[in-house]
């Protein structure tokens, strides 16, 4: 900053390359405005490259920077623009003596009026536009985002959300339970139908299509949407209960799309679903399209570990997430903890806390690290899917609470004695480790002796619990927190 | 008779369990009271899926925090309707829920019929759907 107030103006603006520190994108001294957008990146400069200047180039690349200076930056109130690195310091366990080479958290705000309301394509094509690859840096990461009350009350947020869900549902004061249709292709309408008709007769509150279930040779998507819509007014007769399947209208075009919910909603579905995939300005499209016609729409993040995953580059779930809740999903899998995909358990207790509460504190334990303010959007179901079953119930509440949905595909369809009785004994577990906590009991702890004496006249809980008693997916994770109690490096 | 497991409606938090004792009962209401919610006892002869409201045996419970006259409370709706279902369904005001937290069946007719899928063929092999209940085909309090 210093140095920017000794140039001239004239100075400044003459033609040439000058470090992006100097050209006003680094400001030590800046106090972030209630209205900025806020980010923070993990940076790996190049080898040589200062990090202050890395976090000035980011912030520029990220906002209304060239690579050289222009003469037109002085028709504009060019402060007002440009993005402001404002904190950069050195990432816990990083640089030399450790096994990671040296990164750096900068800290980036940006003016509300760089961008348009209601948009997240408009705030990603500047936040993670074309910075992502530039030279000046080796890796970088988008670890978080501070989105202002004033710009989140120009998005939707969730079509239905938490609360509305469970009212239209009549499902209280327990996860709901779900299961993805297997095999995930090559089943005939007729066949599939079955699977999803035994399933939530047997106990399950959802079925799902998976998110490459579309519209291909051995099953066209209105044969599908006809037969599920069968099986769930079967099952819901025989239940007494709502049920649903969630029919995915993933499809190559918007007007595809329209045309696949809407009839779902003529066959009286109560809930589509739709892949990260199509991106986010079809997501809010369909979140729009939801909210208007009363469904409730279930998102699947097909692709989002091609770049959430590893821990140097790319960007955390957890801004996904953020994006996801402005987009107006209802329900976004955000992992299991336990499962058979990546998830540190504090990491996604940061996602879930994200989707569901209405105010989210600074914590870095749980890669939280700026305070949120909601600002009255609807909350998110997250979802947990993938190699979870009935003998981890105790765990799964534990970690994850009771505003979630339970997907036991395997856990279900696998089940020895059927697919009824695998969704029997998922639901036999849930009520009475659900009754265990609300009687106070220490349930993590004496899970397996309630679950035991549950089986005790469960048959299908018994035979759950012994088909998968030692089945544990144990393997680290690679995205885990930087801060308390074991901070680590990136691999 | 229903087909179902335990041949019976599976509505609210524990129809997968054998019915709740007055203890488990019990327990349930401290869980309630414990996180400030108001509980409320609901009973019906229609219990229809998409029959949102049930008959209320009074207003929610705002004021009554101890489980022991609650309970009593059931067993008067029990005593008086002991062939319909009752549910006790517990009341969050708090921001950002303001709306049911708990729901759970704490009493049920002898016999379930049941429901039955009624479909009407329309164009392009669509069918609407009408799940009707057996029993409502009674007229009101002579349906169980």
């Amino acid at each position: 900053m210093a140095m920017v107030k000794e140039r001239s103006s004239a100075d400044r603006y003459k033609a040439g390359v000058i470090p992006y520190k100097t050209m006003g994108y680094w400001e030590p001294d800046y106090k972030p405005k209630d209205t900025d957008v806020i980010t923070m990146f993990r940076i790996t400069p190049q080898p040589g490259v200062d990090h202050e200047e890395a976090a000035a180039a980011v912030a520029g690349e990220s906002s209304t920077a060239t690579w050289t200076v222009v003469w037109t930056d002085r028709l504009t109130n060019c402060d007002v623009y440009r993005a402001k690195a404002y904190k950069s310091e050195p990432v816990p366990n990083t640089g030399p003596g450790t096994k990671t080479e040296q990164q750096y958290f900068a800290y980036i705000a940006y003016d509300l009026d760089l961008f348009e309301g209601g948009s997240i394509a408009n705030l990603t094509a500047s936040i993670i536009g074309n910075v992502f690859g530039f030279k000046a840096v080796k890796a970088l990461r988008l670890e978080d985002m501070r989105i202002p009350v004033a710009y989140l009350k120009t998005f939707q947020g969730p079509a239905t959300g938490i609360v509305v869900e469970r009212e239209r549902l009549d499902k209280f004061g327990r996860p709901l339970l779900g299961a993805t249709t297997k095999p995930k292709l090559g089943l005939s309408g007729r066949n599939y139908g079955r699977v999803v008709y035994e399933a939530l007769k047997g106990g399950l509150d959802f079925v799902k299509d998976d998110e490459n279930i579309n519209s291909q040779p051995f099953m066209h998507w209105r044969d599908r949407f006809l037969y599920c819509m069968e099986a769930v007014n079967r099952a819901s007769a025989a239940s007494g209960e709502v049920k649903g399947h969630y029919l995915n209208v993933t499809a190559g075009t918007m007007e595809d799309m329209y045309e696949r919910a809407e009839f779902a909603k003529s066959l009286g579905s109560v809930i589509i679903m739709t892949d990260l995939v199509i991106g986010y300005t079809a997501i809010q499209s369909m979140a729009k399209w939801a909210r208007k016609n009363d469904m409730i729409l279930h998102l699947h993040r097909a692709g989002n570990s091609t770049y959430s995953r590893q821990k140097n580059h790319g960007m955390n779930f957890r801004v996904i997430c953020k994006w996801m809740r402005m987009a107006g999903v209802d329900h976004i899998h955000a992992g299991t903890v336990v499962g058979k995909l990546e998830g540190d358990p504090l990491m996604i207790k940061g996602f879930y806390d994200t989707l569901r509460d209405t105010h989210t504190p600074q914590n870095l334990e749980t890669g939280l690290f700026f305070e949120q303010n909601w600002a009255s959007l609807k909350k998110v179901m997250p979802v947990a899917s993938g190699g979870i079953h009935a003998g981890q119930m105790h765990q799964l509440i534990h970690y994850l609470g009771e505003d979630v949905v339970l997907q036991f595909g395997g856990g279900t369809i696998g089940h020895p004695m059927g697919i009824q009785a695998g969704a029997v004994a998922n639901r036999v577990a849930l009520e009475a480790m659900i009754m265990a906590r609300n009687e106070g009991r220490d349930y993590l702890r004496e899970g397996p002796e309630i679950l035991n004496k549950a089986a005790r006249w469960c048959a299908p809980l018994k035979s759950a619990l012994e088909v998968w008693k030692d089945i544990t997916f144990n393997y680290e994770s690679t995205d885990t927190a930087d801060f308390v109690p074991t901070a680590t490096g990136s691999v | 008779m229903m087909s179902n497991h335990g041949n019976r409606i599976t509505q609210g938090q524990f129809s997968y369990l054998p019915d709740l004792t007055d203890e488990q009962i019990s327990a349930q209401i401290r869980y309630a009271l414990k996180n400030k919610w108001a509980l409320g006892i609901e009973y019906t002869d229609d219990p229809h899926p998409r029959n949102t409201y049930w008959e209320m045996f009074g207003n929610p419970m705002f004021d009554l925090k101890d489980p022991a006259g609650i309970l009593i409370e059931i067993n008067n709706c029990r005593k008086t309707f002991p062939n319909y279902y009752i549910r006790v369904t517990a009341f969050d005001s708090t921001a950002g829920w303001e709306t049911p937290r708990m729901s759970y069946i704490v009493n049920r007719p002898k016999k379930e019929p049941g429901f039955g899928v009624a479909r009407t063929e329309g164009p392009g092999r669509q069918i609407s759907y009408r799940v009707h209940s057996y029993a409502t085909d009674k007229p009101e309090g002579e349906r169980y």
